[in-house]
């Protein structure tokens, strides 16, 4: 089996794996650093659960191959839930105080998304949320507490804004 | 499921990713952004022997302007990049219309405008912009370059003019004019989900009336059709009055389309989404007027 040496730079980390080509980033992550805060849903980007930053960008953790991923700064959700992320903490806490999960498995998707949104809109409208959660799969919560949460967040980042 | 084992190399210019080809015939394929290959990969719909990747060949990423006052289009833009440019945002708004109904930011964040094109899904939106605008693929294979028009490109359900060893390196289409209007519009069951109808439209505005104007449906064939009757209708200088010109548009586009029966959706079904969807579009056309 032809295998590839494979260094991607993980939350901050470089790490260098030897891997077959078809290895995902998804499980590249899970399989080969124990990063099993990203999960694996649908495997063909309908669901959004394996979604992570690369390169401050959201992608589909199982639409993007580990190879593709070489000399790619890649942010998990365990990156993001390091001190320092603060758009991360506070969706993380309003996700808690709005109920916005239940079962947790498209969580950490969300919260990677979310994280870019309010990162490029600090206030984005509630369609405009909808818009953004729009790829992912929850099948608790029927939406309307992710929405709020993220609304929450904003709203907190917002109030709690020092001076730049 | 988890692709089939495959070879992966890193294109190190187009000539090598042509002479990588060449040299595996059948069993090599082109990733880029990969947001369908992948996908069909992992379905096993696809079992390429060697990935070909020319994902990173950032020069094919460029947005120019030519000197002819043409918009080149690099096929490895990001659909992401479609978006934010000011380039496409002035000089081909139909694209920036369409962009936002292409799946979601994560995948926008990676599949690129020559991969959605090379791929030809029947339902996926640039394919009939392309149509839409008349514009010209541009190809490098192992007989050198050429130029296709779009409207001669899509030959079938995720079939093309594209040849053995060829690779799609650009689009090139001419920039809006002042008095020219675009508008787009499709039906899907969710946000960023496939297309039941589309269409993708392009035309020429005078005294609040479309004196030119192309009409690319997509998710109503193995291709985008260009329908060409109820685009004559809606031009018809017999016809002065634009409510009677749309009606008569609505009726001949039972001549121009044929749209398949599926699972998601009946042939009855999509053709009447087609027709409300055409009343969308040309209305809005009409009511923003020339240069948008």
């Amino acid at each position: 089996m032809t295998t590839m040496a494979t260094t991607i730079s993980v939350n901050g980390t470089s790490v260098t794996r030897q891997v077959e080509p078809r290895t995902n980033l998804v499980d590249f992550l899970r399989g080969e650093l124990g990063l099993t805060g990203t999960h694996v849903g649908c495997e063909h980007g309908v669901c959004g659960a394996c979604t992570v930053l690369m390169d401050g960008a959201t992608v589909r953790g199982c639409l993007i191959l580990a190879v593709q991923a070489s000399g790619r700064d890649v942010l998990t959700i365990e990156g993001l839930s390091e001190p320092g992320h603060r758009i991360t903490k506070a969706l993380q806490e309003a996700f808690v105080l709005r109920n916005a999960l239940q079962c947790g498995f498209c969580t950490p998707g969300i919260l990677v998304t979310a994280t870019e949104l309010l990162t490029q809109d600090p206030a984005p409208s509630r369609e405009l949320i909808r818009e953004a959660i729009s790829g992912h799969y929850c099948r608790c919560t029927g939406y309307h507490a992710i929405v709020d949460a993220v609304q929450q967040a904003a709203d907190v980042l917002a109030a709690t804004q020092g001076p730049a | 499921m988890k692709p089939a084992p495959f070879d992966y190399v890193r294109a190190e210019s187009v000539h090598h990713a042509v002479r990588l080809l060449a040299e595996n015939k059948d069993g090599a394929r082109i990733i880029a952004g990969g947001q369908s290959l992948m996908t069909a990969m992992n379905f096993r719909m696809s079992s390429p022997a060697l990935l070909v990747d020319i994902g990173e060949l950032e020069h094919l990423r460029d947005i120019t302007l030519t000197a002819d006052a043409r918009l080149r289009i690099g096929a490895l833009t990001r659909h992401a990049d479609l978006d934010a440019s000011p380039d496409i945002a002035a000089h081909t708004p139909l694209l920036r219309k369409a962009i936002r109904h292409v799946a979601h930011t994560a995948i926008r964040n990676r599949g690129t405008f020559g991969g959605s094109l090379s791929h030809a899904d029947p339902a996926s939106e640039l394919p009939a912009c392309v149509m839409a605008l008349d514009a010209t693929i541009h190809i490098v294979g192992p007989d050198g370059d050429r130029v296709v028009p779009a409207r001669h490109f899509f030959t079938g359900v995720h079939e093309t003019a594209l040849g053995a060893g060829e690779v799609l390196v650009a689009v090139e289409l001419d920039v809006i004019k002042a008095d020219e209007v675009s508008g787009f519009g499709e039906f899907a069951r969710r946000q960023g989900d496939y297309a039941m109808v589309g269409l993708a439209a392009h035309g020429r505005i005078a005294a609040g009336l479309l004196t030119a104007v192309d009409l690319a449906f997509f998710a109503v064939g193995s291709t985008p059709i260009l329908a060409r009757r109820a685009a004559a209708a809606l031009v018809d200088p017999a016809t002065p009055d634009p409510a009677q010109r749309l009606q008569r548009a609505r009726e001949a586009l039972s001549l121009d389309l044929d749209p398949p029966d599926d699972p998601q959706s009946s042939a009855a079904m999509r053709m009447e989404l087609a027709r409300v969807l055409l009343g969308r579009v040309v209305g809005d056309m009409l009511a923003r007027g020339a240069g948008a």
